[in-house]
């Protein structure tokens, strides 16, 4: 039976700061409408000196603008929501509760999801109203775009909070920088053969690349590149088994040497 | 009858520090023992591997008959750590602070039982306040509210009563002999405060540099080491004047 009253009970912790501080839900939209703000505005200025489609362009750009968000937005989530047990040195008082490790991951997945709605709903409603532009317009493969782009952003916070679990809060510059340091290497706004010949494959080992070919081939020609999406599963699944696994490791270690006691200094 | 608590030649060492050195107890069910040392004589490194927050180098913990190195969420459950040095979530209420935990312990009829902790420990007034906001003494009986919200069958306290004025700190011991006795909860506390020990405990442990040095009731403490108090005992062995004694 899974341990539902456990993982809500992190939950419910965590969902309590949000609906006493409207800031805090603010900053969780913020930075998603600035990007769409920005990037909507850019890709028609694009469009109308280039001469190409608006639609096309705009669609390409801004559905790329929304799927990288929907990396970040998850990676944040989780490695945020964690980052407010270390800063309120709250860890000790978890992990002696009969909670679970594994338990304390599924409430963190589900607070990412969470908050990535709260980031991506504004986002996605202000670029159908100012842009014309519709990300359902995608298709029903735009479920798997999302679901590999928040599995991607759950691994690379798994593997902050493992760095956090073995470094200590000296290592929460990663969660703000990591994923977002990656959006170059994601191919998110242009395609991975434009990039030089010996960057592609170090680029085609991260799943978003792999989902931004398949976003660009269903806006620009309407064909689905299935190739890709299992690409883009199967890194998934590579990079979030080595995830775990540094995690699993970093968490025996805190155990033996104490972290879980003092982490937060 | 199966012992609450069951330590045998626990060790810890960190690289070239041996924090915990070969030291083996046992508890009764019921018994409230004291874990007394000065500060580095590995009281909190103890408290930390009962409670399976630190892993042991060396030994074997069982708690209620649990082994805590194979089965220790088993153990988790059915006990419980209060501390003054381990904060309670800042921003959360007492209530929503007291409800996250009954949450993790899966504690039936959850605000049932913490309306009765409220009663018991006078808490009514404080529980929509901020635990961040709250003073030492609220702080320490909001702390001892979330230690019992499981009704915990071991209750492991460091420090109940530091940095509580007099008036406060007897209320606390007061309220945690009654506790106890009511509730059958096996405690084991470990503090600095001598008269709070040798007022609540049937049994010390002295430590000294990560090892059990001595242990005894407090009165065959005093009768060992000719003292009329267990201060007197711990400066004692503190500054190694057993020598003397004897």
């Amino acid at each position: 039976m899974i341990p539902l009253r456990r993982i809500w009970g992190l939950m419910y912790r965590h969902l309590t700061l949000y609906r006493r501080s409207w800031p805090r839900l603010v900053d969780l939209a913020y930075w998603p409408v600035l990007q769409m703000t920005i990037w909507g505005f850019t890709s028609r200025f694009f469009a109308m000196r280039l001469g190409t489609d608006v639609a096309v362009t705009v669609g390409v750009l801004l559905g790329g603008v929304l799927l990288w968000e929907t990396a970040l937005r998850s990676h944040l989530g989780f490695a945020a929501t964690f980052l407010e047990e270390v800063w309120s040195r709250n860890l000790g008082h978890i992990f002696i509760s009969p909670l679970r490790p594994w338990e304390m991951l599924a409430a963190l997945v589900a607070m990412s999801i969470i908050r990535m709605a709260c980031g991506l709903l504004p986002a996605t409603v202000l670029a159908a109203i100012l842009y014309h532009f519709n990300i359902l317009s995608v298709g029903p493969v735009l479920v798997l775009f999302m679901l590999n782009l928040m599995i991607m952003g759950w691994w690379i916070a798994l593997a902050c909070v493992s760095l956090i679990l073995s470094q200590g809060g000296g290592a929460e510059t990663l969660v703000w920088s990591l994923a977002a340091g990656l959006a170059p290497f994601a191919a998110v706004y242009y395609p991975v053969s434009i990039m030089p010949h010996w960057l592609q494959p170090i680029v085609l080992a991260l799943p978003a690349a792999h989902v931004f070919e398949g976003l660009r081939a269903a806006i620009s020609q309407g064909v689905i590149r299935w190739d890709h999406m299992a690409w883009a599963a199967a890194l998934n699944a590579a990079w979030t088994a080595a995830s775990v696994l540094l995690f699993w490791r970093q968490f025996q270690s805190a155990r033996r040497n104490g972290a879980l006691m003092n982490i937060g200094e | 009858m199966q012992d609450a608590i069951h330590v045998a030649a626990l060790t810890k060492r960190y690289r070239e520090t041996l924090a915990v050195d070969d030291i083996s107890f046992t508890v009764r069910p019921g018994d409230t023992v004291g874990l007394l040392g000065g500060n580095g004589a590995g009281k909190t490194t103890t408290i930390a591997m009962l409670l399976g927050l630190l892993v042991p180098t060396a030994g074997r913990i069982t708690m209620l008959g649990h082994d805590m190195a194979k089965d220790r969420f088993a153990a988790l459950a059915r006990m419980n750590f209060s501390s003054p040095y381990v904060a309670l979530p800042q921003k959360l209420t007492v209530v929503e602070n007291l409800r996250v935990y009954a949450h993790l312990y899966n504690v039936p009829k959850a605000e049932r039982r913490i309306r009765d902790l409220a009663d018991e420990l006078d808490l009514h007034n404080l529980l929509d306040r901020a635990a961040g906001k709250l003073s030492a003494g609220q702080k320490t009986r909001v702390a001892l509210a979330k230690s019992l919200i499981n009704r915990p069958e071991v209750l492991l306290l460091d420090e109940p009563t530091s940095s509580l004025d007099p008036d406060t700190g007897d209320w606390v011991r007061t309220w945690l002999e009654r506790y106890r006795a009511e509730s059958g909860c096996t405690v084991l506390l470990a503090s600095h405060n001598m008269a709070e020990v040798e007022r609540m405990c049937s049994h010390v442990l002295m430590m000294k540099q990560g090892r059990i040095v001595d242990r005894g009731s407090p009165d065959e403490l005093l009768a060992r080491y000719n003292r009329g108090d267990l201060e007197e005992v711990f400066l004692d062995i503190a500054r190694n004047r057993q020598a003397e004694i004897a």
